[in-house]
């Protein structure tokens, strides 16, 4: 203890303290948000999650969506709509809504897991509808081929073939698929959030599905094979390049050629 | 007697052994003519003037790739189980040619590469073509004697074309499918014929089994041909005709200034050929172009977001994008005869198309009629100086690029945030009004220009410096122009509108009353190029005395 004391002063010092510092705050973090992940990905709710989310409902959505969640004419009733499509929003951020307008856009999620967890556990308890999916389905392990012909014959029509995205009518649009868990992939067909039709067990099994999110994932991390993708927009991201860059090249080379040395 | 003639006449027997072989040869093809006729085949030097060869290179370098592609594509439309080394396709049914695509991307060495630079540089064909013949109407390189080079070339820009969308048909991928899809529409629109033509060209119902097979043979045998057949066509009227020069001193309508070919020339060409082909080759190394493994193998039933042709087709699509189903209650589709008439697609897919092929075809005899231009023309006009001509070479390119941008519609929509709709009709209106729009705004600017070359011509360049004279007065010194700028901005034609003339009876015609009309048009706002009587008298202006004054001053120190 005494040694400990003496080198209190040592210019080291302060770097071990830092260093011990960061260690037990990030291990803490760790700590408490694999805390926070296993409890989402529990499908049960007790009745104080579903107690503390109706305060949260109340404090945040039922402007909108009414008491109860029984919907008003600015939002509609949510009875029945069931815990995914409560996750799926509230956990991509889409709700609560910026602002009114055709689509609500992803951003930074306004819960966390556990707030997150508590309003779908409330919404959930008003009535029977689709619920989180379980973990097996999104353990990006099937059929990435079948789930690619599922995509093509069901989803790319508005998300596009390399699921860059799409526009629809009257500024609606189908979001692009990269970097959206497997998760929030799954709720979204069970659900149809926004624009989206809803793809129920009967249309797209759980396993189709879940070789659907396989084959995303797995395009996602094929990556390019041919080079820069130039946002998997397909032959107008093409044209616009060779006639910019091919093109401006050629020119800058042309000029070249042609400029007198005198 | 032959034994005298040879030692009267001793023939030239070269030093060196390669001296000899060349001897051997050329005395056999009489190549040293040949190459002494076009060694000295004189080129004006101009960035302008390359966009021909960036499309001749890159046919040289379309069929290099393409040719290497052909080994191992199989246009077949057998249904198969892919078996290649792309996972996400595995054991998917496809047809042949698209697992043989397939395998040219992921399992023969290069071949990726290959498709890539094959598809890129098909894009710079087209566009190097576009911009070349945007060159040559712009310049009006199109007058006499071109106008026939002018038609050889918008052949080849439709050849191009052709080459162009048979080859993206190939792969038989769902992008392709939805294109050929989207062709057979449109010949089924065609009244009565349509739907026989459309059998007769797939082999039955669409897609059937024979189509792939059948654009093949039109991309790798008959249009290549007929494009090669035209450049040979297009490069012997350029060496009959000669090269068109910008105005400049000392050019005119009978000579050509530039480098010869030979060697300066030559070099400089030679080695553009591998700049683009390096150009070309760097686009498909680090730029994915057509990833046909996204899009999955082609099944009649989706249609992906995002479904668009190659560029240069592009403005078609528009044209089916911008027209609109219904107009209220006023319908575009009837049945008459049992006949269903679709011109909802049959419009727009043929009419602007049709508009834009017949005018770019015509062009140079429609001008040369309104003009009654009937000489010979090698020097260039300044796009300024054709102040008409550029405003409707300058609406004739908005209207395309109006159609062309509605191709990607739903693109500008995404990117940008904002309603497909009104994106829609917002390109509906400009498809009226934007072309009105570029006509007045490009004539305005053209003859702004003008007016400001003749302002320099007479007054000189602004220098920017204020000087105060001895008896106070500020002025802004303009420095003069050297007599070769200023033979720039004064040496150029400016046609004065041709009144109607009656003919041999003594009558004017209706015909030429419309002609006359229309060349009022063509020419009544003019801006005439600075007289040498004006110039001479723009010179006595205070200048000198400026400059004497900046002299003395420069002594006094």
């Amino acid at each position: 203890m005494k040694a400990l004391s003496q080198k209190r002063r040592h210019p080291l010092a302060v770097i071990a303290l830092l260093l011990m510092g960061l260690l037990v705050t990030g291990g803490l973090y760790a700590v408490a948000t694999t805390v926070n992940e296993a409890k989402a990905s529990t499908t049960s709710y007790s009745a104080s999650d579903t107690a503390e989310g109706q305060k949260l409902f109340e404090a945040n959505c039922a402007t909108c969506h009414g008491m109860g969640a029984s919907g008003t004419q600015a939002g509609p009733a949510l009875v029945g709509v069931g815990a995914a499509a409560v996750d799926f929003q509230v956990g991509t951020g889409r709700m609560p809504m910026q602002m009114n307008g055709p689509q609500a856009y992803k951003k930074p999620a306004q819960f966390n897991e556990t707030q997150t967890h508590q309003l779908s556990g409330y919404v959930a308890s008003l009535g029977a509808g689709p619920a989180i999916p379980e973990e097996h389905l999104l353990d990006e392990k099937g059929n990435a081929a079948e789930g690619g012909e599922l995509f093509r014959v069901n989803c790319a029509m508005c998300h596009n073939a390399a699921a860059a995205g799409g526009a629809l009518t009257r500024g609606k649009f189908a979001p692009a698929l990269a970097d959206v868990s497997g998760k929030h992939i799954y709720e979204a067909m069970v659900s149809g959030p926004q624009n989206m039709p809803v793809f129920n067990d009967a249309n797209v099994t759980p396993e189709g599905k879940r070789d659907i999110i396989t084959f995303l994932k797995q395009i996602e991390s094929n990556g390019s094979p041919g080079g820069a993708d130039l946002g998997s927009l397909g032959p107008v991201a093409e044209g616009l390049f060779v006639w910019i860059a091919g093109l401006g090249v050629i020119i800058a080379f042309t000029i070249w050629l042609t400029s007198r040395t005198s | 007697m032959s034994a005298a003639s040879t030692a009267e006449a001793p023939a030239f027997v070269a030093k060196t052994k390669t001296g000899r072989i060349t001897d051997f040869v050329d005395s056999r093809v009489g190549g040293s003519g040949i190459l002494r006729e076009f060694g000295r085949k004189v080129f004006p030097d101009h960035w302008s003037f390359m966009f021909g060869e960036v499309a001749l290179y890159s046919f040289v370098i379309l069929l290099l790739s393409g040719t290497f592609l052909t080994f191992w594509f199989d246009p077949s439309m057998a249904e198969t189980r892919y078996a290649g080394s792309y996972v996400p396709l595995k054991n998917v049914e496809m047809s042949v040619a698209y697992s043989s695509s397939l395998n040219i991307s992921f399992d023969i060495r290069g071949g990726l590469f290959m498709r890539q630079v094959h598809h890129w540089s098909a894009l710079l064909f087209v566009a190097s073509i576009a911009v070349h013949m945007l060159r040559v109407f712009f310049t009006g390189a199109f007058r006499k004697p071109r106008e026939m080079n002018w038609v050889v070339g918008s052949v080849l820009l439709i050849l191009a074309m052709a080459a162009g969308f048979t080859g993206y048909s190939l792969p038989d991928d769902l992008l392709s499918g939805n294109g050929l899809r989207i062709i057979d529409g449109v010949i089924k629109a065609i009244p009565v014929v349509g739907t026989y033509i459309s059998f007769f060209l797939f082999g039955g119902e669409f897609p059937g089994t024979a189509v792939i097979g059948r654009l093949y043979m039109l991309h790798i045998l008959l249009v290549p041909a007929l494009i090669l057949l035209m450049i040979v066509l297009h490069l012997f009227m350029v060496v009959v005709h000669k090269h068109t020069q910008y105005p400049g001193p000392g050019r005119n309508d009978g000579n050509v200034v530039g480098y010869p070919l030979g060697p300066v020339y030559a070099a400089k060409a030679g080695g553009f050929f591998f700049i683009v082909f390096g150009v070309i080759a760097l686009m498909a190394a680090f730029f994915t172009i057509n990833p046909i493994w996204n899009y999955g193998p082609y099944d009649p039933s989706p249609v992906s977001a995002g479904t668009q042709p190659d560029w240069y087709i592009g403005f078609v699509d528009g044209a089916l994008r911008l027209m609109p189903g219904v107009i209220g209650d006023f319908h575009f589709e009837y049945v008459i005869f049992g006949y269903t008439l679709t011109l909802n697609v049959l419009l727009p897919a043929l009419v602007p198309a049709g508009i834009l092929f017949t005018v770019m075809f015509m062009y140079p005899w429609i001008e040369r009629w309104i003009t009654k231009d009937d000489r010979e023309h090698h020097v260039l006009d300044r796009p300024r100086n054709a102040p008409t001509r550029t405003a409707i070479g300058a609406a004739g390119f908005v209207w395309y690029c109006v159609m062309w941008a509605a191709a990607g519609s739903d693109l500008i929509a995404t990117h940008f945030h904002v309603s497909l709709n009104d994106v829609t009709y917002w390109l509906r209106a400009l498809f009226f009004v934007g072309p009105i729009i570029a006509y007045i705004v490009t004539k305005r600017v053209a003859l702004a220009l003008q007016r400001k070359d003749r302002e320099i011509a007479l007054h000189g360049r602004e220098t920017g410096r204020i000087v105060r004279l001895p008896h106070g007065e500020f002025i802004e010194v303009h420095a003069p122009l050297d007599e070769y700028k200023r033979y720039k901005l004064v040496g150029f034609e400016s046609p004065v509108p041709l009144p109607a003339v009656p003919n041999e009876h003594g009558v004017v015609t209706r015909k030429e009353k419309r002609r006359a009309f229309l060349s009022r048009w063509f020419f009544e706002d003019r801006v005439a190029p600075a007289t040498p009587a004006e110039l001479e008298a723009a010179h006595g202006h205070h200048a000198p005395a400026v400059e004497a004054a900046e002299e003395s001053k420069t002594l006094s120190h």
